[in-house]
């Protein structure tokens, strides 16, 4: 009995050296940085670009700027239709690969298969499906359906449809976590009290897979939010979203204060929405 | 005999396994019913049959006369209680209570569930979720889910196998009172043969997919029509092809003197159960016997000479 104790804190040691790594990595890759960030939001701009003194809340003033809000605005709802449009997709392609008894791994498999090739390949792929001169474009031509090019390319459905085919992998997964492990008795009982499949799918089966919706949601937002590369390649920089602004600031416009203050402000946004969301788990709502 | 579920020739075979293989069966209104057998026998599959969830290789579901196979379990009115209850765990007690009334559009919802709950004695809980609740508090959601909607028939799926030992006997008593209360017909699936003895008013004895024997509690224990039957009722004490239960077997120093029959035998040994004492004993043929005799009667020693003593009307006999 008495040594029960002492090997107790033997493994309270252990486990401290265990995630010691992960200390370590979490303060020099994230907090130093964000020290940083923070620290560079907070000075001037220096004459040719770079960092100087004084010490000022300009550029946070700044951000709110009606022009850069409307940027915010925009990345808001790009990122909110995205999120709504993966899980319009994803819900049921989940749905249907965790009832795919023996080939649920072959579809799983073909879910994360684009993952085996670089983001930005796969983004150039579907500007040589979109542009004017593109794949689709040209078939349809020769088809005689259309005469000029569809504009599907450099326009807002375009970044959309690029940050709904980037993302949707991380709604499917977290909700198809979550259909795989429900009791199948629970949509037989849902049938055997008078539900006919589409009522069951809505009163039973829906509000169950929230905590994987609520899961793929956050996966899919938060990136779509901040996206930068997928707006810049199909937008063709026409549509701005916050990414591509604070990646302008610290590039070609070389106002690192400014784009730091851009950063940190995504940071309270997305902080504070999944502070919202952890709150909405523990009290079991959607 | 007014049936108000019929099984006619019903048959699920399945692709390595014949679940049910063709079964026939009445089943009258308003009773308790029980299909009693060991696991694997096809009693499941047979509930599973009546509530829609398979549908059948052969044969028909008939419920008040009518051929309901083509019927989604929705559009049957029957009502089945899982084995794990399957309560909705995102619903309160009173919420998967009220689950069927609303997919069904009844009226007056609030008092059929209040009622419902209070049938069942679980008033005050009615803001809980299944979590919150007891195995045996959610057994009775369960059942009030599906009363509450005067199912045809309810199905219960070995309602009882999940709860503590002390409980499940309490449930028997209450099960059976609950249904003479309301009246609905019960059909039980139980592998338990003291609890389809003590609930059922008939009970059909499954085994390896066919039914083995249709009777009240009385007739399959006491006058089984296979061996079969005979032991998975009770223990059995095969002497030369007849059957005798262990509590009608009897040990004896002297041979009796009345009417009964009577074999040699050799005491092997005793087991001391508390209510009686087990005496084992060898007869001549090398057939063993178990007898039950009283805890404050004679000690049998080990090697003691007996006769093995019985009741001709005792006897079960097997073609």
């Amino acid at each position: 009995m008495t040594a029960a104790p002492a090997s107790n804190s033997g493994w309270e040691r252990l486990r401290g050296w265990f995630l010691l790594p992960a200390r370590i990595w979490m303060a020099a890759l994230f907090a130093a940085p964000f020290a940083i960030v923070i620290a560079y939001s907070l000075l001037t701009r220096g004459v040719y670009g770079g960092l100087g003194l004084p010490w000022t809340l300009e550029n946070y003033r700044r951000v709110f700027d009606p022009l850069y809000l409307e940027i915010g605005l925009r990345s808001f709802w790009m990122a909110a239709a995205t999120t709504a449009i993966c899980l319009l997709l994803g819900f049921p392609l989940a749905l249907f690969i965790s009832r795919a008894g023996r080939r649920k791994n072959l579809y799983l498999q073909l879910v994360i298969l684009p993952f085996w090739t670089s983001f930005l390949v796969r983004l150039y792929a579907w500007m040589f499906l979109l542009r004017d001169t593109g794949l689709i474009n040209t078939v349809l031509q020769h088809l005689g359906l259309i005469h000029d090019p569809l504009p599907l390319l450099y326009n807002n459905g375009a970044v959309l449809l690029g940050l709904v085919y980037g993302y949707l992998p991380f709604m499917v997964l977290p909700v198809y976590a979550t259909l795989e492990r429900l009791d199948p008795g629970l949509e037989e009982a849902a049938a055997d009290l008078g539900a006919k499949p589409w009522p069951a799918l809505w009163h039973v089966i829906l509000p169950l897979s929230a905590p994987g919706i609520r899961a793929g949601g956050v996966l899919v937002f938060i990136p779509a939010l901040g996206a930068y590369l997928t707006p810049d390649l199909l937008g063709g920089g026409r549509t701005v979203l916050i990414g591509n602004l604070v990646q302008n600031q610290f590039t070609t416009a070389r106002d690192w204060p400014f784009g730091a203050a851009l950063s940190v402000g995504l940071m309270a946004i997305v902080g504070a929405l999944v502070l919202l969301m952890l709150r909405r788990e523990r009290e079991g709502l959607l | 005999m007014d049936a108000i579920l019929e099984l006619r020739g019903l048959a699920k075979h399945f692709p390595n396994q014949r679940a049910v293989d063709g079964i026939s069966l009445r089943i009258p209104r308003g009773g308790f019913f029980s299909l009693l057998g060991p696991s694997g026998c096809g009693k499941t599959t047979t509930l599973r049959l009546i509530a829609g969830f398979e549908s059948p290789t052969a044969g028909e579901v008939l419920l008040n006369g009518a051929v309901v196979n083509a019927q989604k379990p929705y559009q049957r009115n029957v009502s089945t209680v899982f084995q794990n209850y399957a309560l909705f765990p995102h619903l309160t007690a009173a919420e998967n209570v009220a689950f069927g009334l609303k997919r069904k559009n009844r009226p007056e919802i609030d008092r059929r569930v209040r009622e419902a709950l209070e049938l069942v004695r679980l008033a005050g809980k009615e803001s809980r979720y299944p979590a919150q609740l007891s195995g045996g508090e959610r057994q009775r959601v369960a059942l009030a889910r599906s009363l509450v909607l005067e199912p045809d028939v309810l199905l219960l799926d070995e309602p009882l196998a999940a709860l503590d030992p002390k409980l499940r006997k309490q449930m028997r008593l209450e099960l059976k009172e609950m249904q003479r209360r309301v009246g609905i017909t019960f059909l039980l699936v139980t592998h338990d043969q003291e609890e389809a003895l003590s609930m059922s008013d008939q009970l059909a004895v499954m085994n390896a997919g066919l039914i083995e024997q249709v009777g009240t509690p009385r007739d399959v224990y006491l006058r089984p029509s296979t061996r079969f039957v005979a032991g998975f009722l009770g223990a059995v004490n095969w002497i030369g092809g007849i059957g005798l239960r262990p509590e009608v077997t009897q040990l004896l120093r002297a041979l009796p003197a009345n009417g009964a029959a009577s074999r040699a035998a050799t005491v092997t040994g005793s087991v001391f159960l508390g209510n009686c004492v087990q005496v084992l004993a060898r007869l001549e043929s090398g057939e063993e016997a178990t007898a039950e005799m009283p805890r404050n009667g004679c000690a049998f020693e080990p090697g003691e000479a007996v006769y093995v003593c019985w009741n001709p009307s005792d006897e079960m006999i097997f073609p």
